[in-house]
């Protein structure tokens, strides 16, 4: 009952600068919905947060180069978009080669996410998450079998598990 | 959602829009003019078809993409290991939590996948002792430790 609590804390956890100020926080709250789709988006930010459109560009860069922001883009339906069967193919793969083979993977036209997570042996002795999205469960079927064969001997085991059922589905939202 | 275009009604230079904008979207007076332009359009024809593409949520969002992690915040993703015949009660338990952003029932023994969004590292243990206690079933914490930059390319 404790694997919750008795997971080491990610690696990834950023230097401890200074996170964020009151105006970025503000800019965060007025754009996690979306950018203004108006000719100059930033100006439109401005004039809601009262300040110079300079100063929200130069937030946003800041941001960018922080890592706070990891980039502003367009974020894909891939249901609506006809990819309607999609796998989170699992991997079990050598950890000394992981940093290697996880880039390769990610290359795949087809694979949306790919993610080294910890293993949990002996329940689940998968590393490597690559999201496959298909317009039918053959097709993804066969995707990861490209998967499988670009890892060669790397393979050693992994499984496909379908979504059955979406049971929540929010996005992220910051509180001001 | 009947009255919902399908895939199919999607142009090539909605499809290049899609493309391009998974990518980057710059940071300057004008950014939608500077885009069109590399697309061979204008910019009121670029927001007209992003507007669109997220009416009919082609698109889900159109933004900056913010990294919890790094507003000190974290992500993880959790799976659990439910009998079919408890998903139900549980299902309610977790998606109960606000912290809880995803939730999917997914064909396999672990058959709950979630995501968990919180403000601090500290919070998402303390969420899943909770969700433990409250659903009787451990749960499996499998924060990413890597993330190999990836994106969709649709055919054009």
């Amino acid at each position: 009952m404790n694997r919750a609590t008795s997971q080491p804390t990610p690696a990834s956890r950023p230097d401890d600068e200074a996170p964020i100020d009151a105006l970025d926080r503000a800019l965060i709250v007025a754009t996690q919905t979306g950018l203004p789709l108006v000719p100059e988006p930033y100006h439109a930010l401005a004039g809601e947060l009262g300040v110079d459109a300079r100063e929200v560009m130069d937030r946003l860069r800041r941001m960018q180069e922080r890592g706070i922001i990891r980039r502003i883009a367009a974020v894909p339906n891939h249901y609506r978009l006809g990819f309607t069967h999609n796998g989170m193919s699992v991997w079990n793969v050598p950890d000394e080669r992981i940093g290697e083979l996880g880039p390769r993977v990610g290359a795949l036209d087809f694979v949306s996410h790919c993610y080294h997570r910890p293993r949990h042996p002996p329940d689940w002795p998968y590393n490597l998450f690559a999201m496959v999205h298909a317009d039918s469960r053959e097709e993804a079927e066969r995707k990861v079998r490209i998967i499988s064969e670009l890892l060669g001997p790397d393979d050693l085991g992994h499984e496909v598990l379908f979504s059955r059922r979406i049971l929540k589905k929010t996005g992220l939202r910051l509180t001001a | 959602m009947a009255h919902e275009a399908p895939a199919g009604a999607l142009d090539a230079l909605d499809r290049r829009i899609i493309n391009t904008l998974q990518d980057g979207f710059p940071v300057c007076e004008r950014p939608y003019a500077q885009v069109a332009a590399q697309l061979g359009t204008d910019e009121q024809t670029l927001i007209g078809r992003l507007g669109r593409l997220l009416d009919e949520r082609f698109l889900t969002r159109f933004g900056p993409m913010y990294q919890a992690e790094r507003l000190g915040g974290a992500f993880s993703l959790v799976a659990m290991r439910v009998p079919a015949g408890d998903l139900e009660r549980v299902a309610g338990i977790v998606n109960g939590f606000t912290e809880v952003a995803h939730n999917y029932e997914r064909e396999h023994e672990f058959n709950m996948w979630f995501v968990l969004a919180t403000e601090t590292p500290q919070a998402i243990a303390e969420v899943l002792g909770r969700i433990e206690q409250a659903s009787g079933y451990p749960c499996y914490n499998m924060p990413k430790l890597e993330e190999y930059y990836v994106r969709l390319r649709l055919p054009v």
